[in-house]
């Protein structure tokens, strides 16, 4: 056998720093990361970057960040498998391999000038808040912006410097709500789709952006139908295994299509009917 | 016509000596009782040159079941992607596994580009092989339009009596061609004794079943909801035998081989198989194809269906070798039989 350096690999990563790292929920990471050799990542709210560890593996992880934050991106890791483990151990000054960005993002061009209702569920925040972040760092150009956050306690929230700003500001509207909590919470408690009926939302004019667990799309966008928002003003982001981030491995397919490659941000409309996508 | 060349059989021996010389060679050879396998031969006497399809296809030489994509070393901050590949000549390929090897061909030409398929696919020269004769009943490559040769080689061989009749299709056939005196061109009557070998196969290999090979698309695209998975899926054992042996299942894992030092160690891409439960389970647990059923209903949907829109083409050759694989005896003939008669039933 003889062997070859290849010029150009799609598995090649770039060696990413880690400026600084964090915990900021139960099980949840914060990284804040730059590419080494000044590169940057030119990437759309909603893309993906494959992480790899050397000897460890490589995983799937949303970029948390807003692309109108230059010079860095940043990406909150929950312990679940064997990467994110690995993530866990990682610390500031320590480096991490990137692959990407990957994937389709959310559609910014389309969504400039409308109105915005943000719906994330749990961890669907976390690749959500780059839009949201992208909006609000540009909110002239974009309509009424709401968000509508849940998750299971309030113990389980995210960014939680950033969702008292959300619900400061009079340019957004924030509402949250959690599963279950104890007697001292002052906010909503219930699902999700509760919060719902009671947007006051133009629906010709509004686009709807979900991300969540699996389980939530159904009866989220139920919801949403019921207010009258078109299915072509529905995005969602979904999730699959994911192994190549690049079309080929097979792991993420969905019927016809590769969430790594067509997604993972999808217009409703084209996935509706597409049977092993929800 | 000079396309068209003959080696005369008695040449045969001496034809795979310069060939196995020139650099390393592979052909089907016979493992046991209807068993062959693609492995490297170095004389004719080893070849087998009827045989039927081989147990694994030969796209273990176009996409090994291991292979090296990076090799890194911590300590010294290095990443390099890497290929290891060798000059190699395949033998004796059947017409449908031709046509596997035009679809991996298909998939790995799309963006950004795999450097690994498409850097090693140059280095392999591809001598197909005529089959004269049916091989069994699990194969379906008259349905699927790959009895005759369509393509893929770079030599085809035909067998007829005492000769080859060796179609050249490529530059690099043509210069492969030069370097053996024993070959002649092909007379008229060679040309006549070709034709009639295609005639005379036009009554043996005839679609194995009764639909239109444009057909098969739209029954598979009505097919979602089909009991017919149920009934696969109760059987099936997710052994994933089907999806190991298929010219065109080419998904795959990725992951890191470490040297026993920590330091140094390579990315390593494997087979892998959409009918394994892990396959499509995130690390959070959740499973987008927990079930058997859904899994089979995904394989054939992906030779059927989904390639079809994809690349204007079945993902099926017509091989057989998941049928003749399958422990559970799952049949892709019945499976399609099976679709005919309920399909329309529900109309």
């Amino acid at each position: 056998m003889e062997r070859a350096v290849l010029l150009k690999s799609p598995y090649l990563t770039y060696e990413g720093k880690i400026l600084s790292a964090k915990m900021i929920g139960k099980e949840e990471k914060y990284f804040k990361i730059v590419l080494k050799g000044g590169r940057l990542l030119d990437f759309e709210p909603g893309q993906f970057l494959m992480v790899a560890i050397p000897g460890v593996g490589e995983a799937p992880v949303s970029i948390s960040s807003s692309p109108s934050q230059v010079g860095y991106f940043e990406l909150v890791v929950r312990k679940v498998g064997t990467l994110t483990s690995a993530m866990h151990k990682l610390e500031e000054g320590d480096q991490v391999g990137i692959r990407g960005p990957m994937g389709v993002g959310f559609p910014i061009q389309i969504l400039e000038g409308s109105d915005l209702l943000f719906v994330a569920g749990g961890l669907g925040i976390i690749p959500l808040r780059s839009l949201i972040n992208y909006a609000i760092d540009n909110r002239r150009d974009f309509g009424k912006v709401s968000i509508l956050l849940g998750c299971k306690t309030p113990e389980n929230l995210l960014f939680n410097d950033e969702l008292d700003t959300w619900g400061k500001r009079l340019d957004v509207n924030f509402s949250c709500i959690v599963d279950r909590a104890a007697p001292d919470w002052k906010g909503n408690v219930g699902l999700i789709t509760s919060l719902i009926p009671g947007v006051n939302l133009d629906s010709e004019r509004t686009f709807a952006i979900v991300v969540g667990p699996p389980i939530m799309y159904k009866f989220v966008i139920a919801e949403l139908l019921k207010k009258k928002i078109p299915e072509s003003q529905i995005y969602v982001s979904l999730e699959r295994h994911m192994k190549c981030g690049i079309g080929y491995c097979g792991h993420c397919q969905m019927g016809g299509i590769y969430c790594c490659k067509n997604g993972p941000v999808f217009q409703y409309s084209k996935i509706k009917n597409n049977i092993e996508a929800f | 016509m000079e396309q068209y060349v003959v080696l005369n059989k008695n040449d045969f021996d001496d034809f795979i000596d310069i060939l196995a010389k020139l650099q390393k060679l592979v052909a089907p050879v016979k493992r046991g009782e209807k068993n062959y396998a693609f492995d490297e031969v170095t004389s004719s006497s080893e070849i087998a040159l009827k045989y039927i399809p081989t147990i694994l296809p030969p796209k273990k030489y176009f996409l090994p079941q291991n292979e090296t994509l990076v090799e890194y070393n911590k300590k010294q901050n290095k990443r390099e992607g890497t290929l290891y590949s060798e000059p190699l000549t395949i033998f004796g390929v059947h017409t449908c596994d031709l046509a596997g090897i035009q679809c991996l061909n298909i998939v790995f030409s799309d963006r950004p580009m795999d450097a690994n398929y498409n850097l090693r696919k140059k280095k392999i020269l591809v001598i197909g092989l005529e089959c004269n004769e049916y091989c069994d009943e699990y194969a379906s490559c008259a349905l699927m339009h790959n009895q005759y040769p369509n393509g893929g080689y770079d030599l085809f061989f035909t067998e007829l009596e005492n000769k080859f009749i060796i179609h050249v299709n490529t530059l690099s056939g043509e210069e492969l061609i030069k370097k053996m005196g024993m070959i002649k061109p092909a007379s008229e009557e060679d040309m006549k004794g070709l034709e009639q070998l295609r005639i005379k196969k036009r009554k043996i290999f005839k679609p194995e079943i009764d639909i239109s090979y444009s057909n098969l698309h739209p029954l598979f695209e009505k097919s979602f909801n089909n009991d017919v998975w149920n009934d696969i899926g109760n059987r099936c054992l997710s052994c994933t035998n089907c999806t190991n042996v298929c010219p065109t299942c080419y998904c795959y894992d990725m992951g890191y081989d470490t040297d026993l030092d920590m330091n140094s160690g390579s990315l390593i891409r494997k087979w892998d198989s959409c009918q394994s439960r892990p396959f499509a389970t995130v690390a959070g647990g959740e499973s987008f194809r927990p079930e058997r059923a859904a899994r089979q209903r995904h394989r054939y949907m992906r030779k059927f269906n989904y390639a079809f829109d994809k690349y204007n083409r079945y993902f099926c050759t017509g091989c057989g070798r998941c049928s003749r694989t399958c422990m559970a005896k799952i049949n892709l003939k019945e499976t399609i039989n099976t679709l005919i008669k309920t399909v329309k039933a529900e109309k």
